[in-house]
């Protein structure tokens, strides 16, 4: 839903600019319309199918931007908690939202402690934000991280201080969400290193264990490993025994993203020129110490992209744990959903949870540029 | 960058908690060892099993569990719901994941025997049905012949579509949609000349996704069976018993006309099928190994059968759902008890 709000966006931000440029601005010379003409037809007028195109362009905004706006932002209902108000107006029930989003961001979550999955995910996020400033790549920000988990396990869990004991089986919505991906991330990322390691290794052992593990997991969907988690795996532990769910999950989003991105940080190692091994070698530097010193900050650097990529679409992957009856975000959206009144206004709880998705995702995508510009030293490919 | 993601991963791991044991043969004792009964639910079906906006489970098969946890616990709270899906509810049951399925699952044959389910008691019978715009002026199903049919795909639903126009020689023109709001809107939109569904979720899509209910007639045929039942797990018998008693007692409790506001003052009624309902003549409990007040809970904490059915399903929701087949055999309906003594 966001891409295709978001489209028309950015085309129209593209396309209007030529019709800004042409008013001519007061005080500047006789030329500049001129210029712009001139840009405009050279551009966009440059013979007849260009010009069709245009016009096609020009008229698609023209029927899609005002109603969209209209709809968004001037015709639609921002508060109240009468559906019926929705249901009148033209545009879009912002109430809803309004009505339903702690119930959207935090699950099933006991509703007078929704403070404590709110501190716990801004602490999250903090400490996140502060890991992004390379500025701050010193060893006191792992006793940070470590601080931060312990707290925020604390403020989830609960059971100490006086606050009441939450299973996690009822956390839900975007905590859930966002402990799934980042500890996904960190966990799976050392994982798919040595796994690319593995696969590019001397010992045929230890190959052949990668190679078998990657080849594996990345053979099967995603979903009916989930599948056979909640459906096939009960029936073989010993009767009344169960394994966590939300353990079972981060597991197999774990495993998973560390089979692709190992495959990405293979890319990355093949693409390292053969001298710069043999120059490692020839220092005498140990496998470990070529690697390390050498080796994994030049691929690394060159997988950035595939890396970030598979970790914004783990990061999406996750709202496939509904199969085990977990409540991440997407599925808190559609069982507010479910409330018989407020069942029209599927498409703002949907454009709700794209919205979060897409800034996280957006977000990613930035940082993921400006370590690749940081990080550039040389060899431009 | 490596020790880093290292202790991070530690953490991690930590954060996200251990392996729990549920409990090793009969399910009462693990029961009340563990302080909570265990019910698999739905992930999401408003009247039946939904969180509300407060995160609270609410909704008919929520009051069952909630009615067993008061017989063994005397407190409606004691109930720990795992959400369920469709696919996973029936292993969740047979692995002992849950100690009751109050999933809005339909009691078959083959489930009830290949499955390893004990079906209880139906608490709701529902199924499919047909809607109509009213100004096409249809008065049964039978007159559908060569109609386009909203459907959604995927479901029992579909099946039993097409078995049924076989059934009567009858065509017609299956317009199938996966998601369920998308079904609605193409009915309402006019793309389709009738919309199935189970008889409870057309009362639903008329009472609230319809601009004027009035102009949409849900038609007289139902098709198919549906007979929603809370269900445990083959071989317990105590336990079994002690489910399906006590969605029983408040069913009784209905007939009876013992509500959650007059249970009280039952205690002194002269009729002694309450008597023994409420406790006031022991027996009752002690057959089913449960304190003599269990009923007596039930029915203060959760309700008779008819406020659990108004307040979840019926005319206090926003389904407005008919008690039809659901009301008590002696007002016409087919929810019966068998005999408190």
């Amino acid at each position: 839903m966001t891409r295709r709000t978001e489209t028309p966006g950015e085309i129209s931000a593209r396309e209007e600019e030529p019709t800004h440029v042409s008013l001519p601005p007061p005080k500047a010379p006789a030329t500049t319309p001129l210029m712009a003409f001139d840009w405009a037809k050279k551009n966009l007028f440059s013979n007849i199918p260009n010009t069709i195109l245009t016009l096609l362009c020009v008229w698609l905004l023209w029927e899609t931007i005002p109603p969209l706006i209209n709809w968004v932002l001037l015709s639609a209902v921002w508060s109240g908690g009468d559906p019926a108000i929705c249901k009148a107006a033209e545009g879009a029930c912002w109430a809803f939202i309004a009505e339903k989003h702690r119930f959207m961001l935090f699950g099933l979550y006991p509703f007078d402690e929704h403070w404590r999955p709110l501190l716990a995910t801004a602490l999250f996020v903090a400490v996140l934000a502060t890991s992004c400033n390379p500025q701050f790549w010193r060893p006191w920000l792992l006793g940070l991280w470590a601080a931060m988990l312990v707290v925020c396990g604390t403020l989830m869990w609960g059971g100490v201080f006086g606050m009441t004991f939450v299973e996690n089986a009822r956390w839900g919505g975007l905590p859930l969400t966002l402990i799934l991906s980042v500890v996904g991330i960190i966990c799976s990322f050392p994982l798919a290193i040595l796994l690319a390691l593995g696969r590019r290794s001397d010992m045929p052992g230890i190959r052949a264990v990668c190679i078998g593990f990657i080849e594996f997991v990345r053979g099967v969907p995603l979903i009916s490993v989930l599948f056979m988690a909640s459906v096939m795996f009960p029936l073989f532990l010993p009767e009344g025994m169960t394994i966590d769910k939300l353990l079972r999950a981060q597991v197999e989003i774990i495993i998973f993203t560390a089979a692709y991105l190992a495959e990405a940080i293979r890319g990355g190692l093949q693409a390292i020129p053969q001298g710069q091994y043999e120059a490692a070698d020839a220092l005498g530097l140990t496998y470990w110490k070529k690697t390390y010193f050498i080796i994994l900050p030049q691929a690394l650097k060159i997988s950035i992209p595939p890396i970030v990529n598979q970790f914004i679409s783990m990061f999406k992957d996750t709202s496939l744990v509904i199969i085990i009856g977990l409540f991440d975000l997407l599925t808190t959206a559609k069982t507010a959903l479910t409330d018989p009144p407020w069942r029209a206004f599927y498409v703002e709880a949907y454009l709700f949870a794209a919205l979060i998705y897409w800034v996280f995702s957006f977000f990613m995508s930035r940082y993921s540029q400006y370590l690749e510009r940081r990080l550039e030293t040389g060899h431009r490919r | 960058m490596k020790p880093l993601s290292r202790i991070a991963a530690v953490a991690g791991m930590a954060l996200v908690g251990g392996i729990s044991s549920a409990f090793a043969g009969d399910t009462f004792d693990a029961v009340k060892e563990r302080g909570e009964v265990i019910c698999g639910v739905h992930t999401g079906l408003y009247g039946f099993g939904a969180p509300d906006e407060k995160g609270n489970w609410t909704g008919l098969d929520i009051d069952m569990c909630r009615a067993v946890a008061d017989a063994v616990f005397g407190d409606a709270t004691k109930v720990k719901y795992v959400p369920l899906s469709a696919q996973a509810r029936l292993t969740a049951l047979q692995s002992g994941e849950v100690d009751i399925l109050s999933r809005n699952t339909t009691w078959t044959l083959s489930r009830d025997t290949a499955n390893g389910l004990n079906f209880t008691v139906t608490t709701y019978y529902d199924g499919q049905g047909f809607m109509v715009k009213k100004d096409l002026d249809l008065k049964s199903a039978l007159e559908l012949e060569g109609a386009t049919i909203c459907v959604q795909t995927g479901t029992t639903t579909e099946v039993n579509l097409a078995d049924y126009f076989r059934a009567n020689n009858m065509k017609f023109t299956p317009v199938t949609i996966e998601k369920y709001e998308e079904v609605t809107a193409a009915y309402l939109s006019g793309r389709c000349d009738a919309i199935t569904s189970d008889a409870s979720q057309l009362a639903a899509i008329r009472a609230n996704d319809t601009p004027d209910p009035a102009d949409h007639v849900i038609l007289p045929e139902i098709i198919s069976k549906e007979p929603l039942a809370p269900a445990v797990r083959h071989g317990d018998d105590q336990w079994f018993d002690i489910v399906r008693w006590s969605i029983f007692a408040t069913m009784e409790a209905e007939e009876k006309g013992v509500t959650s506001a007059n249970v009280e003052e039952a205690k002194k009624s002269t009729d002694p099928t309450v008597q023994r309902l409420v406790g006031a003549t022991p027996g009752m409990g002690a057959n089913l190994g449960l304190d003599e007040a269990w009923a007596f809970n039930i029915i203060k904490q959760v309700g008779n059968y008819g406020e659990i059915y108004e307040r979840n399903v019926g005319m206090d929701s926003k389904l407005e759902l008919p008690r039809g087949l659901n009301a008590m055999w002696t007002k016409g309906g087919l929810m019966y008890s068998p005999a408190f003594r």
